[in-house]
């Protein structure tokens, strides 16, 4: 098989590499076995410790926010006396057919200080005096979160909305005959029978959150102060804008594979448990 | 009274819905809105269109070298995407036309592969793609990408759906294998293989991190890299920079309405 020959060279091989060289230290291609000392080191390094922070905040309030919000579009757009379905459904899932560079530019624009997201909030009275978005350690972090959020929920919408079609209606009549609210054919079926999916999109966007790099690369550059470093922009930035860490870049990248692998277990779990 | 809250909630939907679809849309107006502004009437909020447009567009074009890398922003997410079609499709149908216990033992642990970051694999690729001297070149961009465990793992689900005494009949016609996947499944699944398309073209043709890594000279650029680049630093032109997202934004919007019907119906099959 091509594909799997392909993975191999390009999949398998690094990924073994890059745990050989978690083991290693040194600076560029000079590496000598350090056997622990990556991990020594990691526990000793604020801005790890800080980007670590950083992404698991990002993770926890996103993760949870946008799937959320997809699962209430999808469940609404689902009706089929809806007007407008197909109007709603292109309007939210445009923001993931978008170029990263070009929306991420809009939204600089837009969060600017004296931007129209200020404008709008002051004119509204919700707040008072202008916030500076992208220079406080808060809110460059509340810029990011709504920019993925903002970017992704209209695509985890799709496949619930995808999952909800496949769902018979004659479940829904009956429940309907018997007098079933609206919020509870809501919470006791379809959610029920979304969840293969739901824990599809909450294991791929876990993995997706937590190997952010992409939006607060180009948004706020990592600051202010770290405050919106991730993981990934570590392991980046200890790779190629300072001087070469390869091994230790390794390392961390290895907390990433440790976290994606125990949540991903969790939520399994988490699935199974509700099964039974 | 159940009458009322029915209403009510069918209010609330719409008002949700609605919400929903401004912000999402609102960026996109934004950025067509800024395209005709000056730079400084653009930080400043103004919601207007403005008269900017043939400047912003001139200092576009004296920027980058738009038709240059145009061409290699579509001959990557192009030929990317063609390869990566054909090849992650090929193994989810092997995946779910073969079964065997060693298969689904590969296609655990190729799960298992989605979890670790791409930043991880950053370096070893570079210095493999160094190797083989072909950094700064248009395969180091597409090859690692090549075979997707995502289109992977989508191809095997909807294959799924897939009727397999079609595969029969066609095996007693005496077609061979490769010309079942080709002339028999290819025709049925077209529909996934829009879904994937659009995903598969989006990724390429949105990719920052590794062609980054991998493009050096400004000749090679794609167009996110170009308006990137143009928008770095705390105060860009951002009516030009505007401009540029717009040419970035356009071909995947344009592939999206073309396969828009398709792509749903698409994904209703990869979750059954």
């Amino acid at each position: 098989m091509p594909a799997l020959a392909l993975l191999g060279v390009f999949m398998i091989y690094p990924i073994l590499w890059s745990l050989w060289m978690s083991f290693q230290t040194g600076r560029g291609m000079q590496l000598s076995f350090g056997g622990l000392a990556n991990i020594s080191r990691l526990t000793q390094d604020p801005v790890f410790l800080r980007a670590l922070t950083n992404t698991l905040i990002f993770l926890a309030i996103q993760v949870p926010v946008m799937l959320v919000l997809a699962l209430l579009f999808a469940n609404a757009l689902n009706n089929s006396a809806l007007w407008g379905r197909g109007f709603f459904r292109t309007a939210i899932f445009l923001p993931c057919v978008t170029s990263l560079v070009a929306y991420s530019v809009v939204f600089k624009s837009m969060f600017s200080t004296d931007g129209i997201i200020n404008h709008f909030l002051m004119t509204l009275h919700v707040i008072s005096a202008p916030i500076p978005w992208l220079a406080d350690p808060f809110w460059a972090k509340v810029v990011v979160i709504s920019a993925i959020t903002w970017r992704w929920t209209g695509y985890n919408m799709i496949f619930y909305l995808a999952a909800m079609q496949n769902i018979d209606r004659s479940i829904y009549e009956a429940a309907r005959i018997d007098g079933v609210p609206a919020w509870a054919r809501f919470w006791y079926i379809t959610v029920p029978m979304l969840k293969p999916v739901i824990l599809f999109t909450t294991v791929i966007s876990t993995i997706g959150t937590l190997q952010l790099f992409d939006e607060p690369n180009l948004l706020t550059q990592g600051g202010p102060s770290d405050s919106t470093l991730t993981l990934s922009m570590y392991i980046y930035n200890l790779s190629f804008r300072f001087m070469p860490s390869f091994g230790y870049a390794a390392t961390v990248s290895y907390v990433i594979v440790i976290l994606v692998a125990i949540l991903s277990f969790l939520q399994f779990l988490a699935a199974r448990d509700r099964r039974a | 009274m159940s009458n009322h809250l029915a209403l009510l909630g069918r209010t609330a939907q719409y008002v949700l819905l609605s919400i929903a679809a401004f912000v999402s849309v609102f960026p996109f107006l934004w950025m067509v809105i800024g395209a005709t502004n000056t730079s400084p009437d653009i930080i400043r909020g103004k919601v207007t269109p403005g008269s900017a447009l043939l400047p912003n567009t001139a200092n576009f074009l004296a920027a980058v070298d738009l038709p240059r890398i145009l061409f290699n922003s579509f001959l990557i997410a192009g030929v990317g995407s063609a390869l990566t079609l054909l090849v992650s499709s090929l193994a989810g149908y092997g995946f779910e036309m073969f079964r065997s216990r060693v298969r689904e033992r590969i296609f655990g642990s190729l799960l298992l592969m989605l979890s670790i970051p791409f930043a991880a694999l950053m370096i070893p690729l570079f210095v493999m793609m160094a190797n083989l001297k072909l950094i700064n070149t248009y395969q180091a961009v597409i090859f690692p990408t090549v075979a997707s465990i995502f289109i992977i793992f989508y191809f095997r689900q909807t294959t799924k759906a897939f009727p397999h005494e079609l595969r029969d009949a066609a095996r007693i016609d005496g077609l061979k294998e490769w010309q079942i996947f080709f002339f028999v499944y290819m025709p049925v699944m077209r529909s996934t293989y829009a879904a994937a398309t659009i995903i598969v073209f989006m990724t390429y043709w949105n990719n920052y991190l590794w062609p980054l890594i991998v493009l050096q000279t400004n000749d090679m650029f794609t167009l996110t890299l170009a308006v990137a680049a143009l928008s770095a630093g705390y105060t860009p032109d951002f009516g030009m920079v505007m401009v540029g997202a717009i040419v970035a934004t356009l071909p995947t919007l344009v592939i999206f309405f073309l396969l828009q019907r398709r792509f749903v119906e698409g994904m209703l099959g990869a979750v059954k």
